[in-house]
């Protein structure tokens, strides 16, 4: 890999440094971030699915996770929020550690990666959110069915309040765990892959909800996987393909180049030229 | 009153308290899908037992002492219940394969134990076998207590902890995501099992303790669709197989308590097997049963309405039984007017299901629904606004 430019807008990976002849460059954008991961590393068995990667995600815009599959996209995430056990790696969100910023992170997990078949209705799946509110023992009030009511009606699904989780569509699950995070009144949501399989009004009804949080002064972190919308949804792109690939504003990050190193040849190159900025 | 007398009396009132911690207890477990754990951990109680018994010996105790042989049992499940975790978390091997692999050791090495006990002291061999399909017969008010006690203490801890094992049993990466230590939460769950297990030694054995753990929960299931509820039902069930199990055994000489146990609360769960109005399989195989035959006359009635000929015979019988349709498949005036009435309603379904301000009630379409049932007149006159007028005709 040739040297950086000097006037290059994203911090230097480790990687990147370690080719630098010793020359060190001091980090200022840690404690700026929303959220700040540096030297992560994730391994199932001894093949790495994320290597050493260094983000740098901004506070109050959208940014979108991309890279082929089995880049590490959602490892990145999961990892970042202590899901999966990262081998190295520190994790800062609004410039401290992640562990004390628990409560200011909501997560929007894959809709597979539950059994809708559970015992719930929508309702007591996003009083999930309100969990840390009612502690162990406190019972639950008309205060907390309220707030996730509103919070059912801001992705549109209040009329399903009372139904059994297992009758709703994929899109409609979406939303649901999307309301839950609501009920967090966190400020950095992170996603995973919340457009996957879902219908077109679901994805326009999610997209407005977090262009909403981000009007708000709210951070959103999404991995994505339809790279014809990240100009339209996102402001800032973060390429990963194992090992970080780019990063910065959609404007200057989400180019051929960096598309084409991401995805090398699973993508034709009249597909980059299409998609890139 | 049945007449109980003083030992069954005691033994119904530790089975029942038995029952309901497992009921509520093994419905985390149940939800968790990791049932088969409870097997393993009861399995790994035996060697524990054992050692205990030998420990009290050699210290000159009385080596039939229920807290030394439970706090022994205690010890050793969880030794089992640790080998299953760090199995299936820090190797290859499955949870299922860890789970056959350290119920079979531990089981094992427990019946070399017992048979090693039996032939150093045969005259003082205090029926430790006992503890392997549960044996009441010689149950002292102490016994009882200790279940009582150990029951409505892992009862109670249960309480507290539900709403965060609640969560991890729905979604463990949420659970995670928000800082909950997920390891820390099964296994603390898993201890629950672990106390339960212990307690119910004495009563059901370690063999069939599983059975009340999962049975109550799986029956429970049938009758509700909230978490909740499936606990407290769950619960209630498990107290009712353990006290009417103990009254039924009581009733004649010779029957097992522990196994007249299972088989009540299987009756309980055959039960909701079969006549839940929910989930139950005979409500399942009628409601298929209207619903096809709905869908038949449905489907002829828009075939009549478009002029198309019938072509199954059960559409035709239900259509005649109906009224709608003459023998030879020609509609009545009765068939004509419920034909037009079927073909506006699926026209005007067709735009509701297109019309993203409707998507609630757009959920509901099931292809027999009368648009009327989920739409206002003020509703149905918008839609209509876009139907073509030929297909008002």
């Amino acid at each position: 890999m040739a040297v950086s430019p000097p006037d290059r807008e994203d911090p230097m990976t480790q990687l990147e440094l370690a080719s630098q002849n010793g020359q060190t460059v001091t980090d200022t954008s840690l404690d700026a971030a929303a959220l700040a991961i540096r030297g992560l590393t994730v391994s199932y068995g001894e093949k790495p699915a994320v290597f050493s990667v260094d983000a740098t995600f901004p506070k109050g815009v959208m940014s979108a996770i991309i890279g082929p599959n089995g880049a590490g996209k959602s490892t990145l995430l999961k990892a970042a929020l202590g899901i999966v056990k990262p081998i190295s790696g520190t994790v800062r969100v609004m410039g401290q550690p992640i562990a004390e910023q628990m409560h200011t992170i909501a997560y929007v997990p894959q809709r597979a990666s539950v059994d809708w078949d559970f015992p719930a209705r929508v309702i007591d799946v996003v009083l999930m959110g309100l969990s840390r509110e009612l502690g162990l023992l406190r019972r639950t009030r008309k205060a907390h069915t309220d707030k996730a009511m509103s919070c059912l009606t801001r992705v549109g699904m209040q009329d399903f309040a009372h139904r059994q989780i297992g009758q709703l569509s994929g899109g409609q699950q979406q939303r649901v765990f999307l309301a839950r995070a609501l009920a967090q009144e966190a400020h950095v949501y992170l996603l995973d892959e919340p457009f996957a399989g879902v219908d077109a009004a679901t994805e326009k009804a999610i997209i407005n909800v977090l262009k909403s949080l981000r009007d708000e002064g709210k951070t959103v972190i999404a991995v994505h996987h339809d790279l014809a919308t990240i100009p339209e949804y996102f402001d800032h792109v973060f390429l990963i393909n194992t090992t970080r690939v780019a990063e910065g504003p959609v404007d200057t990050a989400f180019t051929q180049d960096n598309l084409q190193t991401a995805y090398g040849g699973r993508l034709a190159a009249g597909q980059i030229n299409n998609l890139a900025v | 009153m049945l007449d109980l007398g003083y030992n069954a009396a005691l033994v119904a009132v530790g089975a029942t308290l038995l029952g309901v911690a497992a009921g509520v207890t093994g419905t985390f477990l149940f939800l968790r899908k990791r049932a088969l754990v409870s097997d393993a951990i009861s399995h790994a109680t035996l060697p524990g037992v054992a050692l205990a018994f030998m420990v009290m010996v050699a210290l000159g105790g009385d080596g039939r002492s229920l807290p030394g042989l439970l706090l022994g049992s205690a010890m050793s499940a969880w030794a089992g219940l640790l080998a299953v975790s760090w199995l299936s978390r820090r190797t290859r091997l499955a949870e299922d394969a860890a789970i056959g692999a350290v119920l079979s050791v531990f089981f094992g090495f427990g019946i070399v134990l017992l048979t090693v006990i039996q032939s150093l002291n045969a005259g003082r061999q205090a029926g430790l076998e006992g503890f392997l399909l549960g044996s009441t017969a010689g149950m002292l008010y102490t016994d009882a207590l200790v279940i009582v006690v150990g029951g409505a203490l892992a009862l109670a801890l249960v309480l507290l902890l539900r709403r965060p094992m609640l969560i991890v049993t729905f979604d463990p990466e949420y659970a995670a995501a928000t800082g909950r230590d997920v390891t820390r939460i099964d296994l603390a769950m898993m201890g629950l099992v672990l106390a339960v297990t212990v307690v119910g030694l004495k009563i059901v054995g370690l063999i069939l303790i599983v059975a009340l753990l999962i049975i109550p929960p799986a029956a429970a299931r049938f009758w509700t669709d909230r978490a909740d509820r499936v606990v407290l039902l769950s619960g209630a069930l498990g107290g009712i197989a353990g006290l009417v199990g103990t009254l039924l055994s009581a009733s004649a000489p010779n029957l097992p308590t522990g196994p007249i146990i299972v088989l009540v609360a299987f009756a309980l769960f055959a039960t909701g097997f079969f006549l839940s109005p929910h989930r139950g399989i005979l409500a399942a195989a009628l409601r298929y049963r209207h619903y096809q035959r709905q869908v038949h006359v449905r489907q002829g009635l828009l075939a009549l309405a478009q002029g198309q000929p019938i072509y199954e015979r059960l559409t035709l019988r239900l259509l005649r039984r109906a009224g709608h349709a003459r023998p030879d498949g020609v509609a009545t005036d009765q068939g004509r007017a419920a034909a037009a009435k079927s073909l506006l309603d699926e026209r005007r379904w067709q735009l509701l299901r297109a019309d993203p301000d409707f998507e609630a009630a757009a959920a509901l379409y099931d292809g027999l629904r009368p648009i009327e049932s989920v739409l206002t007149a003020d509703q149905i006159a918008l839609i209509d606004r876009t139907l073509t007028p030929e297909a008002l005709v």
